[in-house]
Parts: structure tokens; sequence; C-alpha cells
């Protein structure tokens, strides 16, 4: 493997542990290296190498240019809220901070080009500049000349220097409609099962030996490859249950080579935590005193999606209703609902649906404040002054995003909402005032 | 001041500087307050209370905040800890921002005060660095990370004088260039902690714990996490996560509605990069049921509210806004204005201040205590030549009224221990018959005799019905509270109870003796019962039971049991009776429900109603009264044109409008309606009109329309 490695220029030393630190990725490292070619020599302007989350993009990029003493400048872009801050950044790791400081305020591309310029005068590369960005797909809200700019900024800036874009989204999607300079497009491939379990493998803590860490990760590995193949989860899953899986070798009742027994030991425990993959429900430590409740009290698992209950004043419940109600029921059938004497509509006539489907499926629709205090007032079952606070419980409800502002924060005159719980949700919050919300839903006429 | 608006609200005036100055909050109160004489004194006494008030909230908050605020420093000092230690578990974690999901409750005014203790705390015992931020100053990204930086680097200015030089040129580099990065506050950071370190003394609050962590985390608290907006949340995460190898990080989310938004704001690319743990916070309606108890239900504070003053407030925080501050202010208001319109406030302090204070009462202050409706009912139960002394001499007066007090004061020694004890018994029945909490007691008892109530009779019905080991239990309790009380009466009570007490637990050695022959008499219409099915049969057979159970004869454990009720019921009925029985209860008690009411759950559009349906009231001119309820012709133009709005539909012909505007308005004049040029349109009158249209659309009641050509929109509905 470390024959792939092969580079002229390079020591041999550098090279192996280079290979040492990213399995898996020979190939890629190898492909990289070879475009990158002899660090005097003049590298490919721009490189553009994408990939799913934690496919190794930046932690290939990172060990290479580190190891082989290359200069470069990592920069990520969603810490640069503007541009003037890239280009600083990118100054600063190359030329040291005077440098950096000769940016006037607000600095444009061709300022950064030009002190560019007159710094690699004076200290001209004699080896590859690499610029490394990361979240490159942040590029694309910029202004639109930084990104054709930065893939030719070779030809800019007459000097040696590479930009290499990481990104998790293709090629096509960056591409202007005013056409740029391509970039080598290299792609980084998901990691295959075997690879994930030789990586997962090197985090051995150091107590435990190899094999038996490794059967561990292929325990591990058996029951959430199916759903989960993210690099960064598994490490996680498999940091978060390991003291599980020591336990009875601690106790002294199974040998380290007794992979059965481990195996019967670990499984439901896997199995419990396989219901919150991704979700991060609770913190690693949280997650370990939980299982020991759980062992004292066979309780329900209980992460943070499981505290949905949020405790409301009364009107506000009300409110609440209200605006699920005007948000799933078309206008046209608040007066059968909420009127005592509509009349005699016929169901038959009423119930004709011309929109087929069920406003559930369409979600929530905008409606009027007015729309919402008529509800309001006819499903509250008392009297309600109209009173000051009534109305800052709306605004309430916007900041705590159980409600949403649909026209513009200025819109004095007739604000429109929407709702944004879910019908679980409002269903618990109607049980605790008594109101039943279904009869008052058109869907479930 | 006054304006020349026709309607009530909120109308700013500059103040001029000269005058600033001069008015103390004194001024304020004396300002305009009823019976001028004691104001001074009145004012003292409500500072006083309201101090002690304030204080002893603010006790009661820190009290109520300490396990969770414990709990959560704690947890950052674990993992400050952990992040020193170099085992594997907390190294597989190293990249995981720790961050605690602090859940507060909908609530969100009541916050401030938890998250300055929490800030407060922190700084005290683990790290310097902390910084709190708020929703709204956080629009975008770039001004989140000028708060967190602003904030950081500011508080360590404070720390030392010997470095203030230093972080000064530090902050005025970082307002001088324009971007402001975590990489600065790294520097920062670690020239901080290198410069600890190396040994110079520098951090004057050094307390034990801190010899441990050399790396104090950097803090940051999100106060209100809902209103961030998720975009920028999430990029700061995102670029924190890329610095926290360096400096140790940690974030403490407020959450006001669940935990689950975390999971709403933040997708898991983000979220994958924090270690969450939860911490819950105490409930507000067990926060205000605390307050109360501390702060209403006892005999510490001389002012009281009636019951529907207390009815007020508490509808306000269960059906508006949760919120305890506001219950707080509630109070104060009422404290405030029981003391500035209440002359006889003055009596309303301290048992012998108030003794003190009834002999320096002047005549004015007497008859006015002879007005009290309390006190006239008083009189009217004494012999003639008694109610002849009382209303005509001043001394004897002010003897009776020492022993009044003294009455008064007595009530409410025993008046508190005697409802906690009835809240014992009953709060654990079924269905709860007299509430659950001690507040809906304390409301029954407050409005109307409690006994006389259908609830307290099914209430005591339950109560018969209870077990040996529940009643001891209850009544065991109920020894407990009464403990501490000191009034002769209690005491007694508290004798007789522990004797009962005693005898109930003497019953278990004497129930030895055979059982009475019960069985036989259960039995035998046992038997009948299994023969009817019908349910009316059955209900009926068993009322039967029940009746020849009855008059069976008593065990002795329902003899002790309907003697411990009836001395409850005695107990009830002698200290319970409401306070309006009581006299001079005016002195202590606030009424005013109505005042409270309007100041604190304000209806404008209501007010904005009222003043142009009948604008006498407000601007005190008789030409405007009308009887009937209709609008005076000589009313204001906007009064007019909104009274002639009601009676059109949802469009409103402007032209019609206008024409009905000037009959109404010439007919004011005094024109004679008979000749031409009555009901005309001129210049004037259409400018006046065209000026009452505009003034009713800025108020909200019409606005321009396109569906129909010279028509207006009505945007309010009904009228006349």
């Amino acid at each position: 493997m470390a024959a792939l490695l092969q580079h002229p220029g390079y020591e041999e030393e550098r090279l192996q542990r280079v290979a040492e630190q990213l399995p898996c990725r020979e190939v890629q490292t190898g492909m990289l290296l070879s475009l990158m070619g002899q660090p005097h020599h003049y590298s490919y302007p721009s490189i553009f190498i994408y990939g799913h989350r934690a496919s190794g993009k930046s932690h290939v990029m990172h060990v290479l240019l580190k190891e082989l003493e290359l200069p470069h400048a990592t920069v990520s872009c969603v810490e640069c809220v503007s541009v003037a801050l890239l280009f600083e950044q990118v100054l600063l790791s190359f030329f040291g901070c005077d440098a950096a400081s000769l940016l006037p305020r607000s600095a444009s591309l061709s300022d950064f080009v030009r002190i560019y310029r007159q710094q690699c005068s004076q200290s001209p590369a004699k080896q590859t500049r690499y610029i490394v960005m990361e979240k490159a797909e942040l590029l694309r809200d910029t202004d639109a000349n930084l990104l054709p700019a930065l893939l030719r900024l070779q030809e800019l800036v007459e000097d040696n220097v590479t930009i290499i874009l990481l990104s998790e989204i293709v090629w096509d999607k960056f591409r202007p409609n005013t056409g740029c300079f391509e970039p080598l497009l290299l792609h980084f491939p998901d990691y295959s099962k075997g690879e994930l379990q030789k990586i997962l493998s090197q985090d051995r803590p150091p107590s435990y030996s190899d094999e038996f860490y490794s059967s561990y990760i292929n325990i591990l590995l058996g029951v959430f490859y199916s759903v989960c193949r993210d690099l960064r989860e598994l490490r996680h899953l498999a940091a978060l249950n390991f003291s599980k899986f020591c336990e009875p070798l601690e106790e002294g009742k199974v040998k380290e080579t007794d992979t059965h027994k481990l195996w019967r030991n670990i499984e439901p425990h896997l199995k419990k935590a396989m219901q919150t993959v991704y979700l991060r429900e609770v913190s690693s430590v949280q997650w370990e005193q939980m299982q020991q409740m759980e062992e004292k009290e066979n309780g329900a698992l209980r992460g943070l999606s499981a505290h949905t209950h949020v405790e409301l004043p009364y009107y506000s419940k009300f409110l609440l209703i209200a605006a699920y109600l005007a948000s799933y029921n078309p206008a046209r059938t608040d007066k059968r609902f909420f009127l005592k004497h509509h009349g005699k509509i016929k169901k038959t006539n009423f119930l004709k649906k011309n929109e087929k489907t069920s406003n559930h499926l369409l979600g929530p629709k905008p409606f009027p404040l007015d729309r919402l205090l008529a509800i309001f007032y006819s499903v509250v079952d008392s009297r309600v002054a109209p009173t000051a606070s009534i109305f800052s419980q709306i605004s309430s409800l916007v900041t705590l995003q159980l409600l949403t502002q649909v026209s513009h924060d200025d819109q004095l005159d007739a604000p429109k909402y929407k709702c944004a719980v879910s019908m679980d949700f409002i269903c618990a919050i109607s049980r605790t005032v008594n109101f039943e919300i279904v009869k008052y839903l058109y869907d479930f006429l | 001041m006054s304006t020349s608006s026709v309607s009530k609200g909120c109308f700013v005036f500059k103040p001029s500087a000269k005058k600033k100055k001069t008015l103390s909050l004194a001024d304020h109160f004396i300002h305009g307050c009823e019976g001028a004489e004691n104001s001074e004194k009145r004012f003292k006494l409500c500072q006083d209370l309201w101090d002690q008030i304030k204080t002893d909230t603010e006790v009661l908050q820190d009290e109520l905040n300490r396990n969770i605020l414990d709990s959560l420093l704690d947890f950052t000092r674990k993992c400050t800890s952990t992040r020193q230690h170099s085992d594997w578990a907390s190294q597989m974690r190293a990249s995981e921002i720790p961050t605690a999901a602090l859940v507060l409750g909908v609530n969100v005014p009541d916050h401030d005060m938890t998250f300055e203790s929490l800030s407060d705390l922190l700084q005290q015992s683990v790290t310097p660095h902390v910084a709190s931020v708020q929703a709204k100053e956080c629009r975008a990204l770039k001004h989140l990370m000028k708060r967190v930086l602003e904030r950081l680097m500011g508080t360590a200015v404070t720390v030392d004088d010997e470095e203030e030089e230093e972080a000064e040129q530090t902050s005025a580099q970082l307002h001088k260039s324009v971007h402001c990065s975590l990489s600065t506050l790294c520097d920062w950071y670690n020239t901080k902690t290198k410069k600890s370190n190396t040994g110079t003394p520098g951090k004057k609050r050094s307390s034990p714990v801190r010899d441990g962590p050399q790396q104090p985390p950097v803090v940051i608290i999100f106060k209100d996490l809902e209103a961030f907006n998720p975009r920028v949340l999430q990029d700061f995460i995102l670029i924190c996560s890329r610095y926290i190898e360096r400096l140790p990080l940690m974030f403490i989310f407020g959450i006001a509605t669940s935990p689950s938004t975390i999971q709403h704001m933040l997708p898991h690319s983000v979220s994958s990069l924090l270690c969450i743990e939860l911490f819950q916070s105490l409930s507000c309606t067990q926060h205000l049921a605390t307050v109360i108890d501390k702060l209403i239900l006892t005999k510490q504070f001389p002012f009281k509210l009636n019951g529907k003053v207390m009815q007020v407030l508490i509808s306000i925080f269960l059906y508006h806004d949760f919120s305890v501050r506001k219950f707080i202010k509630g109070i104060q208001l009422a404290l405030l204005e029981h003391f500035h319109s209440q002359p006889l406030s003055v009596l309303c302090c301290k048992k012998e201040e108030a003794l003190l204070n009834v002999m320096q009462l002047d005549h004015l202050d007497l008859d006015r205590i002879r007005n009290l409706l309390s006190f006239k009912r008083y009189v009217e139960k004494q012999e003639p030549q008694e109610q002849v002394d009382l209303l005509t001499d001043d001394t004897h007066l002010k003897e009776v009224c020492q022993k009044l007090i003294k009455d008064l004061h007595k009530y409410h020694k025993n008046y508190y221990p005697i409802l906690r004890c009835l809240h014992t018994l009953t709060s654990s029945l079924p269905r709860y018959p007299l509430g659950k909490q001690i507040r809906e007691l304390h409301l029954i008892c407050l409005e109307k005799n409690v006994w006389e109530s259908e609830d307290y009779q099914s209430a005591m019905k339950l109560l018969k019905m209870l077990a040996k080991d529940e009643l001891i239990a209850l009544l065991q309790r109920c020894t407990e509270i009464l403990q501490p009380a000191k009034s002769k009466k209690i005491k007694s009570a508290l004798v007789q109870l522990e004797d009962m007490l005693a005898k109930f637990k003497q019953l278990d050695t004497v129930a030895a003796e055979p059982p009475p022959t019960v069985e036989d008499s259960i039995t035998s219409p046992l038997k009948h019962l299994q023969k009817k099915t019908d349910l009316a049969q059955l209900q009926k057979t068993l009322l039967e039971m029940n009746e020849s159970r009855r008059s069976k004869k008593l065990s002795p454990f329902e003899v002790l049991r309907n003697e411990a009720l009836e001395f409850i019921d005695s107990l009830v009925k002698s200290h319970l009776s409401p306070p309006e029985s009581q006299i001079l209860n005016e002195v202590c008690y606030y009424a005013s429900s109505a005042t409270v009411r309007r100041h604190l759950n304000a209806i404008p559009r209501t007010s904005i109603q009222a003043a142009l349906n009948s604008p006498f009231y407000y601007l005190q001119n008789d030409r405007l009264k009308t009887e009937d309820g209709t609008v005076s012709n000589a009313a204001p133009d906007i009064c007019i044109v909104y009274k002639l709005h009601l009676e059109c539909g949802r469009l409103i012909n402007l032209y019609d409008w206008l024409e009905a505007y000037a009959t109404v308005v010439s007919a004011a004049e005094g024109n004679d309606p008979d000749s031409d040029n009555f009901g005309k349109v001129d210049e004037v009158k259409h400018a006046r009109f065209i000026r009452a249209v505009s003034e009713l659309e800025f108020l909200g009641f019409i606005k321009s329309t396109k569906q129909k050509t010279d028509h207006v929109a009505r945007l309010t509905w009904g009228g006349c």
C-alpha cells in the first residue's frame, strides 16, 4: 500500500506517515499527489473534491498538507461571513499578519489580488501554495465573481497557487451560468463496510486488545450498517456502547475471546440504541445513566423527543387551537363549524370536496389575524375581552415558533400567520382544555 | 398634563430638563394622594413593605432555582474535568461541544433573573468567561459573533487592573478590524490562560475549585433558543466546532417550549457536533404556588388582597402569561394603590406600630373610620349608649380601635394555620371538592363562609369515610402545621388534636376486643343483592344498607373519627370566616379589583370605542351628554363619522357617508332644516369629513378597497 504513495520530490518517510494516517483512502491520496506533482512544480489551478459527509475529504487534505509541510491555507466558508474575512485568512497564513493588515476595510477581490501580487513579488513561491476551502457550496451565495476568480487565481496573481474546493455536492450545481474555468473533479466514494470496520478499529482504547475491539466493531456494524453508514455517527455509537460491551468482562464473567456471550449481552442495548440513531437525543453521559436506570426499572426510553409536552396559558391554548383550525380548514367552511344557525346545508352537498386531497397532506395554509380571532372567540367557552395581552400572546406564540408569521414583520395591517404545530401536539393541547378538535376539522368530517 | 386627544391612552411627554430632578418617588406618591396629612408616613410604610416583599421574593427565587443551577454548575465543572482527562471515552468525545439544554417554560420574561444568577454563579465558581446572548441582538451571524466576542473579552477587562491596558488594546484592535472571528478569541484565550498559568495571581476570586482546572471553559448562554434564526445558530455551531480543540467551549440553551425544538432547529450534521444534556426547571405553576405560600398565606405581611383582586391576579397568571414576575408586579401595584388611595392604610403595619398610629389619628381619620362599612355594622350591634360614644367620643373610639386592630391581627394569626390544616385534610380527597391547590381554598374562604358551601359538606362527608391510617396520617400532618403557631387558641387546639391522635393510637391496643356483629348485617343484604340486578334497585339496597349501618352502634373508631371531624369543623367555623366580616378589614385589605384589572389587563380597543361612542366620558363637556346612548350632533367629527359608519354594511359608500355627515353637522350648527342649503356640503365640511375619515382609517376601523369605486371597507363588524 505504501507503494502507491511513492512520489518523487517527497521524502519516503513522510509518505509512509501519511499512508498510515489515511487508511482506505490510498487511491485518492495517490491521485492527489500526482496532481500536485513535485513541490516546486506548477500544479493544476483548481481542484474540486466532492463526496458525502465523513468521507475523509478534509482529513485527507489536512494530513497531506501537514505531513508534507507544504505551504497552505485552510479556510472554512461558513466562517467567512464576509469575503474580506476569507482574503484575510489566506493572506495571513501565506504572508503573515503584516500582509493581512494591508487589506482595506471591506476589501474587494481586486484588493486581494493586488496585495497578493505585491506580497508574492517580495516572497515568490518556492513550492506550490495551496488554498483549501471547506464547505465550498457556500461560495455560491457570495458575490458572483468570487468563484470564477478563485478558480483561475493562479493566472490572476501569477503565482504557483492551487485552489482546492471541498464540497458535499457535485460540481454541476456550482457552475455559474456565465461559464468559468473548469476545475479538475475528484470524487471521494463512501467507505465500504470493510473499510468502515478497518477505520473504526483504529480507535482502539489502549487497555484492550486489537482483536477484542475489532470484534466489537464487527458486532456494531452488523447491527447498524443497514441504517447508518456515516462514519462520524458510527464512531459516536461505538464510543457510546463500548462500556456496556465491556461490562461482563470487567465483572469477570466472560473472557475476551468469548465473543458469543459478549454478543448476547450487548445485542439488546444496541437494538435500543437503534431507535435513536442520528437523533443524538441524549448526551453520551446521560445515555449511560439511562442505561443504568433501565436496568433497575424497565422504563421506556426517554430522549429529547419524548419531552414534547408544553405548558401554555389557558388562552394561549385556545389561540393555538384556533390557529390550527384556521390553518387546516378552508375558510368557506367556517360558517358551518362556528355558526350556531348555519342553516340547513346539506351534508352531502357540503361535503363535495372539490379539493380531493386532505388538507393535512397539503400542510398549513396562511390565515389573517381577523379570522384567527373570530374563531378564537367562538371556540373559547367564556366571554373574553379583547385585551392587550391576548394580542401579545399571539406574538409570543410566534416567538415560540408555534405559529409563524407569513407576512413581513413590517406589515402592521392585517398580518397573516400559519400554524406550525403537529396534529398530535394540538390534540394533546385540546385534551387538556376538553375541546374535541377532531369534530371541528374539515378533514375528519 | 393634558392632551387634546379624544381617546384615552398613553402619550409621550418629553420632560423638560428643569423639572426632572425636583420630583422624587415620594413626591409622586404624595401628589394627588387621598388624605394628604399622613401621606408621608404611608409612603414610608408602603416602601418598607415593598422592599421586604422584594427581597423575600428574590430569596425565594434563588432557593427555587438552586437545584437546577447547582446541577448546571456541576455539569460545567464535569465538562472541564473530562476535557483534561485523557482516558479513551473522553477522548472519543473531545470533538463534541458540551451543551446543556435548559427547559424553563413559556414564561420567557421570568427567565432573565434565572440567567442572571446562573451567569453570576458560573463566574464566581467555575469560569470567568461567560457570555449570554439574546436572539433579538443577533439577527445575523456577524452580530452574534460580535456580541460573543465583546462580552467575553469585555468581561475580562474588569477582572484585573494590570491586564486592563492590554485588554483595552485588544478591544481597540477589535473595533479597528472589521471582522471578528473565533481565531481572535482563541488567541485571546491562550494569552489569558497562559498568563494565569505562569503564576501571576491574577484572579481575585480564586475559589477552592479553581486549583483543578487550568483551562476554565468558555460558556456561551443562548437565552431564548426558539427566537434565534436557525441558520445563524447552525453556522455558529459549525464554526465553534472547528475551534473546539483549541478553545474549551460550552453552550447553554434556554428553551421555552420543549427540548425537541433542538431537533427542529438543527439538522443532524449540526446536532451531531453537540453533546446535549437535559435540565428541567420547576414549572411556573409550582413557582406561583410557592410564591403565594410565602407571600400571601402568611401573617408576616399586614397588607392583604381581597378575594376579587386575588382572583384577577391569578386569572391573569393562568389565562394569559404564566409570569410570576408579573404576578408580583400586580401585588406591587395593589400595594401602591392601597396606600395611595386609602388614608386609613396608615394602620396597615405591624401590630405595635399600628397601635401607636391609632393614637395619632386625627379627627378626620376617625370620621373615616366611622364611615367604614364594617365599622358601621359593628356599631349597629352595640348598646345605644355605646353607639353614641363611638360616634362622638374620639378618645373612646381610639381605644376601641386599638382593640379592634388587635382582634384583626389575632384573626390573621389563626386564619392561616387553620386554612393549611383544612387544605391538608381536603387536598387528597377524590375529585378535590375544595380544590387541589391551597390558593383555591383560600379564594373560597375569602369569598364567603366556607362551611356553608356544598363543596365543604361533600368534603366532610368524604372525610368521614377515611380509613384509620389515612386519617391518622392527615391529623398528624395537621399537628405539624399547628406546631409553630403561637396564638393561644391554636395552642389549645393543638393540645386537643394531639389528645385525639393519642386516642386513635390507643384504639390499636384496645382493638383486641371482638368486633361487633357487623358481618351479619352486611352479609344478609348481600344475599339480597345477588338476586337483584336492576341498577335502581341496587342503589336502593345500598342506601338501605348504609342507613342500617348508621343506625347500628358505631365502633369506637367511628365515634372518635366523628369527634375529630366535628372538632375540625368547629375550628373552621370559628377561624375561617371571610375577612369582610372582620371589623376594620378595609385597613388591610385592598379591594378594588377593577383598578388592578384595568392596569394589568388593558383593553385598548374597548377604550377607543368607548371614547368614540360617548365622548362625554373623556372630554367632560356637558353639551355632549345624551341620555339614550346616541351621539350628540355637537360631538367631535370623528365621533359622528364613527357613529354613521356603524350603520353601514361591509362596504361604505363615501358619498352617502359624506351626505349623512353634512346633515348631522348642519343640524348642530343650528341651521334651519327647511332652508335650501341645509345639509349642503361646503368645502369646510368636506375637509372636516375627509380628516375624520382618515382618522378612522388610522385607528383601524376602515380601509381603502379596490372592490368598488368610491367605497371603503369596514374592518369591524356589528353596529346598530
